[in-house]
């Protein structure tokens, strides 16, 4: 990459606050044209905000925006896909039940000279476009609700390249792929950065990164960390780079005292991916599930806590055996699910930290009909204390308005306060900042030492590793191998994830 | 932020507990507003016609609407658990017809009184069942059970009005101690049912399961079995707003008034319970209930034509929804 190229866009002291929690301190990001520019960080570090603030859906607080040298301000994304970015997000914005043709064209057909859209010259284009991206086999009168994920991504990127897009923002394009769909990815990744686009790429996975990108730039907790060449850095710098530290120092993990099998899960099934599972988890064991997106590792949590109930297998608790039907079962039976996703799962965002802490607990909180009040409250301030929930109205402030580190203590706070035997954390410090990240991980190991079995699921390697006594590795709804601390290592546990993945959604 | 600029923010500790009133205020912002509104109104419509606060008048604008803040009672509880009802007017036009047929027919008054109770409560199982186990919608349930009420209610009663009433069944007409009955039921029942909604259990899991139903059931919160529960609770308090309605006058018309659902709804959510679930009192319904009413004999009173009450009452729905969803933005941001 000659130095002399001009950035086609280029961020100046970026910044972005919500409800006074700045979560990018003046960063400087740039993409020349016909460059792959990686974007790094671990969850909340910032680069969602500041792939949003390029593609116009956030108003940075402070900085500047300059497009082609050019000062500008993107107040929407169909300012920013006028000034030749467009994006193609993680959950794919496409219309199912309209044609590839109409989804590639729709808000910007070409038009007959009379005004009326020129379906022959869409269609033409449309056809064209799709070839370029090496696709002939897509039909572009198929609805896009019969395209597998990859396929839906091309459409994307046809759509993108419809604008005359001169910078595509790809956000973790891969997460969902089978390996076969990440190959062909890139290939249409590098055949667009030939022709000049330039791509803002984020992604967790450094193979790709490396193989890819002529640029990475770091971020960590909204600050910028660095922007180096390629050839510059080692996955072992990026990763110092991202967590600011080495991983030993990151987890500090308490010798652990290991009981009696507590969980025994035998040929577990239930809908698609969980297929036939077996494992088990011990009285203070802390055992890591590690697999890519869509092996299954959510499936079986929300099969064991009774969300999806099994379809077949047994599940044994202290060896008597159990049927787990509804969460309101599998927290009887001791079990406690801390969500993935605490917006959807984990909390009542309009109430408060104490309705929210006392909301699994809540009838056994109660005399008769009635609640304990008293009682609720002492146990929410006890949670703010131990946890160091900060919120600045105390225990009656509505868990919405607190920062996502602090919704997470709430959610594992509500589900301790069932004094769970199995507790099952699923991302636990996704969208959690440093601090509060091994606040959280200080906590895991503490409740394991009282005895605790702890299932932890985390798409964080480094988490995986420096947290797990064990680690079980899935793929595809299959258990790959259960590999022990002592042998777990990035490339053991890296190896079992990524093992011949049946392709059975490639294009 | 009050307290923003409060010294001990600036050393980085923010307070951690607020004033009891700045609590209050924030707990009851719409309740506080509507009573205020309710007194400037009392306060500048006496000064320009100071019939406006005789006795009688004053009894019509309590006592006469009395009703629709006790169905509203069951529309807030229906509405914070993030459903809807707009069968209720026409259920309780049903419940009228029975309940004033029982009476002409010589069963006993209490019988006549509390048969509709079970009825409403019977009804709004059905519609329980569908929204909470069938997944259907409860606007969809609900627009096709006042289809079904309207359409049975006509074709029986083939538009008669019942009369003939005997005087001990016009329990709304009585006025113990001076004050008219129906106003110790509104005020009765308003209390219980906010009691209730705070301090159960179950009041709890309503609230939770509006914010969030999905959190609400990986919390361990049966939300099919609320659900019908609620629906059930609301069809009781039809039958008990049913037995004001049915009792004011010496005939019972099978038209209902028009619209009553759309009042009913109406007074839960300028009551400051959210369209979208999950917060609001049932205080505060029974507050905007009046507020209505006392807006309605307001503009008789002006001299103002009747037919602004409307408008008007549409302007506060706006400000009042709008006022909600800019509430929600903010707590949704952090």
């Amino acid at each position: 990459m000659p130095e002399t190229v001009q950035p086609f866009v280029s961020l100046t002291g970026a910044t972005k606050t919500f409800g006074g929690i700045t979560v990018l301190k003046a960063v400087d990001f740039d993409v020349r044209p016909g460059e792959v520019h990686a974007l790094l960080g671990e969850n909340g570090a910032g680069k969602s905000t500041l792939i949003k603030i390029i593609s116009g859906l956030y108003v940075p607080d402070g900085g500047t925006i300059r497009i082609g040298g050019e000062t500008v301000t993107l107040s929407s994304t169909r300012d920013a896909s006028r000034r030749g970015i467009a994006t193609v997000y993680q959950e794919l914005l496409l219309f199912p039940e309209m044609t590839i043709a109409e989804n590639i064209f729709l808000g910007n057909y070409p038009k007959t000279a009379w005004g009326g859209i020129d379906w022959p010259e869409a269609r033409r284009r449309a056809r064209a476009l799709l070839d370029s991206l090496d696709s002939p086999e897509l039909d572009i009168d198929r609805k896009v609700a019969s395209l597998s994920v990859a396929q839906r991504q091309r459409v994307e990127i046809a759509k993108a390249l419809s604008r005359d897009a001169r910078v595509l923002i790809m956000d973790e394009p891969t997460a969902s792929l089978a390996e076969a769909d990440v190959q062909r990815l890139m290939e249409v990744v590098r055949a667009l950065r030939q022709r000049g686009v330039g791509i803002i790429y984020v992604s967790h996975r450094m193979p790709e990164i490396f193989a890819l990108a002529d640029r990475v730039t770091v971020l960590r907790d909204g600050e910028l960390i660095g922007t180096r060449d390629i050839g510059e850095v080692t996955e072992a710098t990026l990763v110092a780079m991202m967590v600011g530290r080495s991983i030993d120092q990151l987890f500090p993990k308490p010798e652990p005292i290991i009981g009696e099998t507590l969980l025994e899960v035998e040929n577990l099934v239930s809908g698609k991916l969980v297929k036939g599972l077996s494992f088990s988890v011990r009285k203070g064991e802390i055992l890591g599930i590690a697999g890519l997106v869509g092996s299954g590792r959510t499936e079986t949590a929300l099969t064991l806590f009774g969300i999806t109930p099994a379809e077949s297998g047994r599940i044994r608790i202290a060896g008597k055996e159990v049927t787990i039907r509804s969460p309101r079962e599998a927290r009887d039976l001791g079990i406690a699910y801390v969500p993935e996703d605490r917006g959807l799962q984990g909390l009542v965002k309009s109430m408060t930290i104490r309705q929210n802490v006392s909301m699994a607990s809540i009838d056994r909180l109660s005399r008769g009909i009635f609640i304990r009040f008293a009682e609720e409250a002492a146990r929410a301030v006890n949670a703010v204390k131990r946890f160091g929930i900060r919120a600045r109205a105390g225990i009656e402030q509505p868990v919405g308005q607190l920062s996502g580190g602090n919704q997470q203590k709430v959610v594992i706070a509500k589900w301790l306060e069932t004094a769970p035997r199995i507790l099952i954390l699923d991302e636990p410090t996704r969208g959690v900042d440093v601090g509060a990240k091994s606040e959280i991980h200080a906590i895991m190991g503490e409740l394991a030492r009282t005895g605790v079995a702890i299932i932890m699921i985390s798409s964080e390697l480094p988490e995986v590793l420096g947290m797990s006594d064990r680690v079980l590795v899935m793929n595809n709804g299959h258990l790959v191998s259960i590999i022990d601390r002592a042998d777990a290592n990035a490339e053991s546990v890296g190896a079992a994830m990524t093992v011949a993945k049946k392709s059975k959604d490639a294009a | 932020m009050a307290n923003a600029n409060h010294p001990t923010s600036a050393s980085g500790r923010a307070p951690s507990e607020r004033g009891v009133i700045a609590r209050f205020a924030a707990a009851y912002g719409q309740e506080i507003v509507i009573f205020f509104a309710m007194i400037a109104l009392f306060v500048i419509v006496t000064a320009i016609n100071p019939r406006f606060i005789s006795p009688e008048n004053l009894n019509t604008i309590f006592s006469g609407n009395a009703y629709i803040a006790v169905a509203a009672i069951g529309m807030a509880m229906i509405i914070i658990t993030g459903h809807i009802d707009v069968s209720v007017g026409a259920l309780i036009g049903v419940l009228a017809t029975i309940s004033g047929t029982l009476a002409v027919s010589g069963y006993p008054v209490w019988v006549a009184l509390i048969v509709p109770v079970f009825v409403g409560m019977a009804v709004n199982a059905v519609i329980g069942v569908m929204v909470a186990y069938a997944r259907i919608p409860s606007i969809v349930v609900t627009l096709g059970m006042l289809s079904i009420l309207r359409g049975g209610l006509i074709t029986v009663t083939g538009g008669a009005w019942i009369s003939g009433l005997p005087p001990e069944f016009l329990i709304a007409q009585a006025k113990p101690l001076g004050v008219p009955a129906p106003i110790y039921f509104m005020v009765a029942l308003t209390l219980l049912a906010a009691f209730w909604m705070r301090y159960s259990e179950f009041g709890r899991s309503l609230y939770a399961i509006g914010g969030n139903p999905e959190a609400a059931r990986a919390s361990g919160i049966p939300i099919e079995r609320r659900t019908v529960m609620v629906f059930v609770i609301h069809g009781a308090f039809a039958g008990l707003a049913t037995m004001l309605f049915a009792t004011q006058l010496q005939v019972i018309q099978s038209t209902v008034p028009p619209n009553l659902e759309l009042t009913v709804i109406t007074a839960a959510v300028i009551g400051g319970v959210s369209i979208l679930g999950g917060t609001g009192t049932v205080i505060g319904s029974t507050l905007a209930a009046i507020l209505f009413a006392a807006i309605g004999s307001a503009l008789i009173f002006t001299n103002v034509s009747a037919y602004w009450l409307r408008a008007v009452i549409g302007v506060l729905i706006l400000v009042t929804v709008m006022a909600d969803m800019i509430r929600r933005n903010r707590q949704g941001r952090a």
